[in-house]
């Protein structure tokens, strides 16, 4: 569906985008994770067709984004950072008026935006003037307005910026549902975001890819070494002995805490899932467990990981 | 075409939908009000023969209003969109830059013709108030003045729309278009141009002068020469504003 290679995009003195290759299959929702001024954007526009490239090839659906720009956009349906909106139209209006702009005409205008508006639960605010919408809502009409007409390819760009912990999920919820019919890209910073919705990942520092994989992938690939936590109701010396006893911790810490409890912080060798062994443990012994859990990295850390990944490789 | 007049449709009714356009409305009416009282002492003081077209030209509002609005009317049509960043989620749909181009020209020139519509109604109940038969009412002479005011408008319309293509803030595309716009018009006060009465020059400053293109108009007359030299203007601002958003694109 896209197929990106040795892109390159100069602004007047800085490099956005430095020698980026990828390529997405039709059917998959893949997430470009990034800090703020990674790339993101800048790779999303030029998909898009809104600026060029200064260098390298980008093809969506077989059409050069330069040579066959309106080819492109009919095939896209994009939706820009902040989610921009005329703001003084009614949600139904607008869709309509996006629709006849992507060449639909009357009838199917009406029909595709019927079928939208009843897609991303806009129903109750059709006659709604947009500017005095939630922003949960308007980010749905955004949305609505990227598939009005059935695009092949659906990106969006932040799409759940700004918005409270409810509105995101239910939009999160809403791209995964459009997942299943259309090929989305989108970007993100938040890396559970990604995990939560996305079918493969880039992670892009600097304007540079520095892993793409599949979600499942990265976790196992870059989460190898977390520690797993349990907390336990056993003596100290019983829980170090037991512990040091399993080949697969390569790093043990317990602290005490309330009672007899002791938090046990095991670090696995080789990225093994240390937390059934740990529950067979204390099911054989009959120790009482209460916690288990396996600790989270977040996307700095990964970025730390990545990068260092980077480094000993060049050296 | 179907994208042309979806656009041209939003375009004007963008105007409608924010107060900025119902003040603009309002602010020509009461120039044309001014205007209509000003006509009214003139016709009673002295019975004249030139037609009402002219007795109105010769107020000098019609150049009040002209310089006023149009910067604020095309001040938007870039700019806004540019800053809100609706121009982004525009320019990723199928459309083409001349159709964007020529739609915000032709709303924000349709918007400045109507906000000239009560003219028509002044000049009608003055031929009743007045009812003398040397000065009767030339439909003629309105037609021709609408034509002065639509080519004289689309000139002032299309530099306003490449000054907001050039800018995100809608101050400085008024700025920019109130700028030029007042120097094209004082270019054409002879007065104010010190060059010698006669030669070459003096030529050039009466082929340019717009306040006696538009007495010619106002009295009924069409001449080629400001024809061609307002729409070639008016053509040439259109491209360079088209080139200013196609520039977007160029690598």
């Amino acid at each position: 569906m896209i197929d990106v290679r040795n892109l390159t995009k100069r602004y007047a003195g800085t490099t956005a985008v430095s020698d980026v290759s990828f390529h997405v299959a039709r059917g998959e929702i893949v997430g470009l994770l990034g800090p703020n001024g990674a790339g993101k954007s800048t790779i999303l526009r030029i998909l898009s067709c809104f600026m060029p490239a200064t260098s390298g090839t980008v093809r969506v659906a077989g059409h050069d984004v330069f040579y066959a720009a309106d080819e492109v956009r009919r095939r896209i349906g994009y939706m820009p950072e902040n989610n921009p909106l005329h703001l003084d139209m009614r949600v139904r209006e607008y869709l309509k008026f996006r629709a006849r702009l992507k060449g639909l005409n009357i009838r199917q205008s009406r029909e595709r935006v019927d079928i939208v508006l009843q897609q991303c639960g806009l129903t109750e605010v059709t006659r709604r003037i947009i500017g005095q919408l939630s922003k949960g809502f308007r980010q749905r009409v955004g949305l609505a307005d990227a598939l009005v007409h059935e695009p092949e390819l659906i990106i969006l760009d932040e799409p759940t910026i700004g918005l409270d912990p409810n509105q995101l999920r239910s939009v999160r919820q809403l791209i995964k549902e459009l997942g299943k019919k259309y090929t989305i890209l989108l970007s993100t910073h938040i890396l559970p975001e990604v995990e939560a919705t996305c079918s493969s990942v880039l992670i892009l520092h600097q304007g540079k890819i520095l892993a793409s994989d599949s979600a499942e992938n990265l976790q196992k690939n870059i989460f190898r070494n977390v520690p797993v936590v349990a907390e336990i109701a056993a003596p100290a010396q019983v829980l170090k002995d037991a512990w040091s006893d399993l080949p697969e911790v390569q790093h043990l810490d317990i602290t005490a805490l309330d009672g007899d409890f002791h938090r046990c912080s095991l670090t696995p060798r080789d990225g093994t899932d240390l937390r059934p062994m740990i529950y067979a443990e204390a099911i054989r012994n009959g120790w009482i467990l209460r916690e288990l859990t396996r600790g989270r990295h977040t996307l700095e850390d990964i970025f730390v990981r990545v990068t260092r990944n980077e480094k000993e490789e060049e050296q | 075409m179907q994208v042309f007049l979806t656009l041209l449709r939003r375009e004007l009714g963008s105007h409608f939908f924010s107060l900025t356009g119902y003040v603009i409305i309002a602010t020509v009416l009461l120039l044309l009000g001014f205007s209509f009282m000003d006509m009214l002492s003139k016709v009673n003081a002295t019975p004249t023969d030139a037609p009402f077209t002219e007795v109105f030209y010769v107020t000098l509002y019609f150049w009040m209003i002209l310089l006023l609005t149009t910067p604020v009317i095309t001040m938007r049509t870039f700019a806004q969109e540019k800053f809100t960043g609706t121009f982004e989620t525009l320019m990723t749909t199928p459309v083409s830059d001349l159709q964007v181009v020529l739609s915000k020209f032709a709303g924000s020139l349709l918007f400045y013709l109507l906000t000239w519509l009560p003219l028509v109604g002044y000049m009608f109940a003055l031929q009743q108030l007045t009812s003398s038969p040397s000065t009767a009412l030339d439909p003629r002479a309105v037609l021709t003045t609408y034509f002065g005011i639509l080519l004289v408008g689309g000139l002032y319309i299309s530099l306003g729309c490449f000054a907001s293509a050039l800018t995100r803030s809608q101050l400085i595309a008024a700025a920019v278009s109130y700028g030029v716009g007042l120097t094209l018009f004082l270019l054409s006060l002879r007065s104010l141009v010190p060059v010698p009465p006669e030669g070459w020059q003096a030529k050039v400053f009466t082929h340019i002068s717009m306040t006696e293109h538009m007495q010619d108009f106002a009295r009924g007359v069409v001449d080629t020469r400001p024809v061609v030299y307002y729409t070639s203007l008016t053509l040439f601002f259109i491209f360079l504003t088209w080139k200013v958003v196609e520039s977007r694109r160029w690598k």
